[in-house]
């Protein structure tokens, strides 16, 4: 895999994702309740917004700084006794990653989910050697026993239901009994358990490297971080040159936004903290330890006016908020990064050619913005994407480029507005009924599909605004 | 140990903020803000131990209150509960909190019963044992109130697979060890970095059973981790 899922044109992925019925309620109530899980931690704090400052305060000190702190960094995890490999592009991060795990003699490799590797193709990567790779996250194992790219940053496979899933492990792994989810996970414990125990080499992601110490610290609930990182006697982790913080304390409060922006959890049941290699006359643990360190194109998002979207730390609160999401799904956005976040960071590490419709996935409604736990201005910077695309990039529609040229004017003439609205609603009287468009042409062809879209009023706002300052019927 | 690569790639980020290199003199700011701070503020300590009790019932974990003198019966009712073998730490607390002597007469009138203290001499074995074992037993070295977590910081005498391979989990919390939030243990960790201690190769934050809602978004207690977990708190003040 790359950041790039597959060749399927934006469209098609929309109409995949508008048609598919149980994914689109899935993502639905897993949107709600991750929403209220978020809503009610971040009530019991009572001071949110200082909580968002602190988080967005630490992540701008930290990437103004970050040569400074990724040589910390490297530093202590050297001291420790570890290897730290810099890594400009895939291809020098997956060599190095291939090179230690052939050093070792490794034929198996007992992976967590991180998003870093999915980005590097690590997994292809290995494969050319005959690598047997293990995802051993739940929800990537399912997705890796059915060849399935990820939909969702943190709950992978939300995408699809049980019955599904129990086909896969009874076709793949000859699994026996019935779709509930706990006998699922129960066979899922013990034929992965043996996958830990026979592992050579343990590949994980990194939430939050810190750099005062050299630990990496990882974020999970099911415990498979913990058996990767404690079994296999090689060790390697994979991070994102942004993912770190000057020390412990930083480490905290990120991991505190973390875990009640993504789940609702005060913090999820293993908050991991790793350092180096063990030490003597421990047993657990690797005696061999990597640290690779992972660009990729993030830096030339810095110095850029792109700079906070550096800031994210990987929640999916964006994700659970937006509403293009909620309908058509995180395949539908071709790549790994799904959401608003991906909307906005997509572009950036692969280019706007294959990716340029993914800011118009995007209602600019601005809850993306608001649900961010580090304020990344995600819909604000969505458009400064469509501007870039439309006049720098030279990259949008005929139509695109006409409606964005206008676009000024439109929005700043009072008299063209007004005529404008008028004009869209005579333009698709042939689709509305009543105050409906229900077969809509075009563009809104998919959304009426499967929904109605709202005729254009027959009075604008502002128009209505002032018969009623008027006293004028409502 | 070696560090590869490293010159051109940090280079190549000063490049891109525009400046020189930084490699000393950065100090971390003053935040503006410390929320984190205020959580549980002021509480007391019996205040701090209701907010765990109830903390562990979200994150489904027994909750059990003993002093010294009630831990042996307890302890031993909880291990009835969970199984016939025990893997525990080799902590210095287990004298004196009687944790030895009562897993040997356990084993004594039990010839079911297996115990295995941590034994940095066995090597492997240890983990051998975890992972057959039905119960792991360690204290818990920082005790965070507000999500009900215990810390460990992992050594040569407490394994990493004590709290992760058997099939369920028993930890033991001094009533002293237990603080409002992560706040105050990553503060304890930061300043004896600072003073020049070394930071445990794991340290481990525990908070109940192993789960996941990967399927449907259904909660599954028990995924790869114990399947269940007991805290016990030990008024040890």
């Amino acid at each position: 895999m790359s950041i790039k899922l597959g060749d399927t044109p934006y469209v098609e992925r929309v109409q995949e994702g508008l048609h598919n019925d149980f994914m689109r309620q899935a993502v639905a109530s897993a949107q709600g309740r991750f929403r209220s899980g978020k809503r009610k931690r971040a009530e019991e704090l009572g001071n949110w917004e200082e909580w968002r400052s602190l988080g967005e305060e630490i992540r701008t000190h930290t990437l103004e700084n970050i040569d400074y702190y990724l040589q910390q960094l490297s530093d202590q995890v050297a001291e420790r006794g570890g290897n730290v490999y810099f890594a400009e592009i895939p291809e020098e991060a997956n060599n190095y990653i291939r090179n230690v795990v052939k050093k070792k003699n490794g034929k198996k490799v007992a992976k967590t989910k991180s998003m870093v590797t999915e980005e590097l193709g690590l997994n292809e990567a290995l494969k050319k050697d005959d690598i047997d790779i293990v995802e051993t996250d739940l929800g990537e194992w399912i997705l890796q026993l059915d060849e399935d790219p990820p939909s969702h940053i943190v709950t992978p496979a939300i995408h699809k239901d049980k019955e599904s899933i129990k086909r896969t492990f009874t076709e793949k792994r000859g699994y026996q009994k019935s779709d509930d989810p706990e006998e699922l996970a129960a066979f899922a414990r013990e034929q992965l358990r043996q996958e830990f125990l026979s592992a050579d080499v343990g590949i994980t992601g990194c939430n939050f490297a810190v750099a005062e110490s050299g630990a990496i610290t990882l974020v999970t609930n099911e415990g498979n971080a913990e058996m990767v990182t404690a079994l296999p006697d090689t060790q390697i982790t994979v991070m994102g040159m942004e993912r770190l913080v000057p020390t412990w304390e930083e480490m905290e409060v990120l991991v505190s936004l973390l875990t009640r922006s993504a789940v609702g959890q005060n913090l999820t049941s293993y908050i991991t903290a790793i350092t180096g290699p063990r030490l003597e006359d421990e047993i657990d643990g690797p005696d061999d330890y990597h640290l690779v360190i992972v660009d990729n194109g993030r830096s030339n998002i810095l110095g850029t006016e792109f700079q906070s979207a550096l800031h994210c730390i990987r929640c999916a609160a964006c994700i659970n908020v937006c509403p293009v999401y909620r309908q058509v799904g995180g395949h539908a956005y071709g790549s790994i990064y799904p959401g608003p976040i991906g909307a906005v960071i997509t572009p950036l590490l692969d280019g706007y050619e294959d990716h340029k419709e993914l800011p118009y996935a995007s209602s600019l409604c601005g809850a993306c913005t608001e649900a961010c736990p580090v304020k990344i201005p995600l819909h604000e910077q969505l458009i400064r994407h469509r501007e870039i695309i439309v006049e720098r990039e030279d990259l949008g529609s005929s139509s695109e480029k006409i409606a964005m040229q206008g676009y000024a004017q439109w929005a700043s003439n009072p008299a063209a507005y007004k005529l404008s609205s008028k004009m869209a609603r005579t333009a698709l009287k042939p689709w509305t009924k009543g105050e409906k468009v229900t077969n809509g042409p075009g563009p809104l062809k998919g959304w009426t599909d499967t929904r109605d879209f709202p005729a254009p009023s027959k009075q604008s706002f502002r128009a209505w605004f002032k018969d009623r300052q008027k006293g004028g019927e409502v | 140990m070696a560090i590869k690569n490293r010159e051109s790639f940090l280079n190549n980020l000063a490049a891109n903020l525009g400046r020189p290199r930084r490699k000393q003199g950065v100090e971390r700011p003053t935040w503006s803000f410390n929320p984190q701070q205020e959580v549980l503020k002021g509480f007391t300590q019996d205040d701090l131990v209701d907010v765990l009790e109830k903390q562990c019932d979200v994150i489904h974990t027994t909750f059990k209150k003993t002093d010294l003198a009630g831990l042996n019966d307890t302890l031993k009712e909880t291990i009835e509960n969970y199984g016939n073998s025990i893997i525990a730490s080799n902590d210095s607390r287990n004298e004196e909190y009687g944790i030895g002597d009562l897993l040997s007469v356990m084993k004594q009138n039990n010839p079911d019963m297996e115990v295995h203290f941590w034994d940095s001499s066995k090597d492997k074995e240890n983990q051998t044992f975890a992972e057959r074992a039905d119960i792991g037993l360690t204290f818990s070295d920082i005790t965070l109130a507000e999500s009900a977590t215990v810390t460990l910081f992992n050594d040569k005498d407490n394994g990493r697979s004590i709290s992760l391979l058997p099939k369920t989990y028993i930890a033991i919390i001094p009533k002293s060890t237990v603080v409002p939030r992560i706040t105050q243990a990553t503060e304890k960790i930061h300043k004896a970095n600072q003073r020049g201690e070394k930071t445990p190769s794991f340290v481990s934050f525990i908070s109940g059973p192993s789960n996941s809602a990967d399927i449907e978004m259904n909660l599954i207690v028990g995924v790869h981790g114990p399947t269940m977990a007991t805290y016990i708190l030990v008024d040890d003040m």
